[in-house]
């Protein structure tokens, strides 16, 4: 099995282009290209609806597509169903498990049908259960499993074949934050294996912790492609934001801090600063306000995360304007500001979205 | 790794599956065997005293014991048909949960899931058969059979619990919910009912007489009385194997073909 692996795993990825797909007369695929990169975790974005599921669906060869041509593994799709299901695993939405066997037994199940030995499916059925966590509850039938312990099957169900690509459908969707944590650093070591990954979210933190390229995909179609980065710099929004006791001082800071791009937000006390979130910004902040003696109750520095971005991209009807995380309409804050000069440089992106530092 | 399926090994591979679903969840089948033996017990009982006086039974008699003669072979039957209704659940309940999916996405033989089920419940109907077959015998049926006729009379059931299987996986293949699936069969546990299984189809009103007499259950109930209690067959023997012939591929074809669509939603 190594050696077929090491033959063909430069064309390990996954590519699509123009993938179409309508049920009657609803398109759900309208259009759809990829390029996933062997050995690289490749996020699906999009909200309930915008044919994440039915992208892998087709890409798996559970359902046929309408139009459009896509190669998984190395293999066309059309053509070589059979030869791309020796290559892939899947793990959708709902945990597939057998719920009246143990866990040994549903592992054991796939490596049968995998047709390997006894012996190395029995191997295989140990040494999985083992980094999974999941030895002690090997002889427990999975349907007395919680939801994280079933989806930590499942994914080692999936693993069985060792397979070069695999498709991860909302892995985490309904899982504890420790699950979800979990089932993350399960995936990177896959990654760190060489396996390739579709993964698809509605968790914009999720795509921003694991996917090397997101796309993100909106009635049936990708709206926009990118790392995390880039497409967090399509959309200004890094400030800092000074919260007050009242409005004289809120006052004098805005006229201190008097650039024509700040914002006022007189009934929260606050001011938005348009900022990179750098220390040095911050230090100039908190320098003007120390020399003219004006007392600011709190700053946090808010960058741009991806629920800027899936926001301001999947919002639907045309002036529908993107949001903050504080709920205020970013467009109307930012709206001169596109030009800010931060606002195009990568550095400026923090992962952490929001830091509160308290005087 | 080659490209070759392996559809003989993938089927057993469902098959000890089915089986261990079988071992662990038991209810299904006893529920599914409940129902003949209730029917048996209450025509035997209840109206069996009336009904072996009031019908004119084939090979003569009259009587409780009589009726018992004649009822029986319809149980059997009905026994086999009410067994057929777990394939459409078990088919069903691995639809809903999801591993249909999974299976469907690894290079296994295409047939070999389904395969599993039929041969699964195959074996659940023999055993349900043979505690029907006990329960009858207990309360008074007489077959009067050579080896031979009860060897043809064991293959005919088996040949429609295959039959049956395959139409249920389809069923429960294009069915939205276990429960849909759980009453699509239903129909099938009835039909001995509209044939000869319980009162011969002559003592029935013009309509209903000529569908008795012309659905698949009535020439197969037909063969198995003959060959356990000795009444005439005829060329009912041929009419049930077309039948059977018949349905089982109808129920091959159907299952598979919404095998191929059947995807979780």
């Amino acid at each position: 099995m190594t050696a077929t692996t090491g033959s063909t795993a430069a064309a390990a990825g996954i590519t699509a282009q123009g993938l179409r797909k309508a049920y009657g007369d609803k398109t759900v695929l309208d259009g759809v290209d990829l390029r996933v990169a062997p050995g690289t975790i490749f996020s699906l974005l999009g909200p309930n609806g915008a044919g994440k599921t039915t992208t892998v669906q087709i890409l798996s060869t559970l359902i046929a597509h309408d139009g459009g041509t896509a190669e998984v593994a190395g293999h066309d799709l059309a053509a070589e169903p059979d030869a791309i299901r020796r290559a892939i695993g899947v793990t959708g939405q709902f945990a597939a498990v057998d719920g009246l066997l143990t866990a040994e037994e549903n592992m054991l199940l796939i490596a049968d049908l995998l047709h390997l030995d006894r012996a190395e499916g029995r191997r295989r059925t140990a040494e999985l259960l083992e980094r999974f966590e999941l030895t002690e509850a090997a002889r427990k039938p999975a349907a007395s499993f919680s939801g994280g312990m079933r989806r930590k099957l499942d994914l080692a169900m999936t693993l069985v074949g060792r397979p070069r690509v695999i498709f991860l459908d909302e892995p985490t969707t309904g899982l504890d934050p420790r699950s979800r944590r979990t089932m993350w650093d399960l995936i990177r070591d896959l990654v760190a294996g060489g396996t390739t990954i579709l993964l698809t979210t509605q968790y914009l933190e999720e795509a921003d912790q694991l996917a090397d390229r997101i796309a993100v995909l909106d009635g049936g179609r990708i709206v926009a492609e990118g790392t995390a980065d880039e497409l967090k710099r399509r959309i200004p929004g890094g400030h800092i934001r000074l919260r007050f006791n009242d409005v004289d001082s809120l006052h004098s800071a805005a006229s201190r801090l008097a650039l024509s791009t700040a914002t006022r937000h007189d009934d929260e006390l606050t001011l938005h600063v348009p900022s990179d979130g750098s220390v040095s910004a911050v230090r100039s902040v908190l320098d003007i306000l120390e020399s003219s003696a004006i007392h600011a109750e709190a700053l946090t520095v808010h960058t741009p995360d991806l629920d800027d971005v899936f926001l301001a991209l999947t919002g639907h009807g045309s002036g529908a304007a993107p949001t903050d995380a504080h709920g205020t309409p970013a467009a109307t804050v930012y709206g001169s500001t596109a030009a800010h000069p931060t606002a195009a440089d990568p550095t400026a992106v923090n992962a952490t979205a929001v830091k509160e530092i308290r005087r | 790794m080659s490209a070759t399926t392996y559809p003989v090994r993938d089927a057993m591979t469902m098959l000890r599956r089915n089986l261990k679903h079988a071992q662990r969840y038991p209810s299904m089948t006893v529920t599914v065997v409940i129902m003949p033996i209730v029917m048996l017990l209450m025509f035997v009982y209840f109206f069996g005293g009336a009904l072996g006086e009031g019908i004119e039974i084939p090979g003569g008699g009259s009587g409780r014991d009589a009726y018992t003669n004649y009822l029986a072979p319809g149980i059997l039957l009905m026994t086999v048909a009410s067994s057929s209704i777990a394939t459409a659940i078990s088919v069903c309940t691995d639809m809903t949960e999801g591993i249909i999916n999974r299976f469907r996405t690894m290079a296994i033989s295409r047939s070999s899931v389904l395969v599993g089920h039929v041969l699964g419940n195959m074996i659940q109907t023999v055993l349900a058969l043979l505690l029907t077959l006990g329960v009858a015998l207990a309360v008074g049926f007489r077959p009067e059979a050579s080896v031979v006729e009860w060897a043809a009379a064991g293959g005919l059931l088996l040949l429609l619990a295959f039959a049956l299987a395959w139409l249920s996986a389809a069923m429960g293949l294009s069915s939205d919910s276990v429960e849909t699936a759980s009453n699509a069969p239903m129909p099938l546990t009835l039909l001995p009912f509209l044939g000869s299984a319980i009162v011969t189809p002559d003592s029935m009103p013009a309509g209903i007489r000529w569908f008795a007499e012309y659905q698949p259950f009535t020439p197969l109930t037909e063969t198995v009385r003959g060959l356990l209690s000795g009444s005439e067959i005829g060329n009912n023997g041929w009419i049930a194997l077309a039948w059977l012939a018949g349905i089982s591929v109808l129920g091959y074809l159907w299952s598979m073909a919404a095998f191929k669509k059947a995807v979780k939603r």
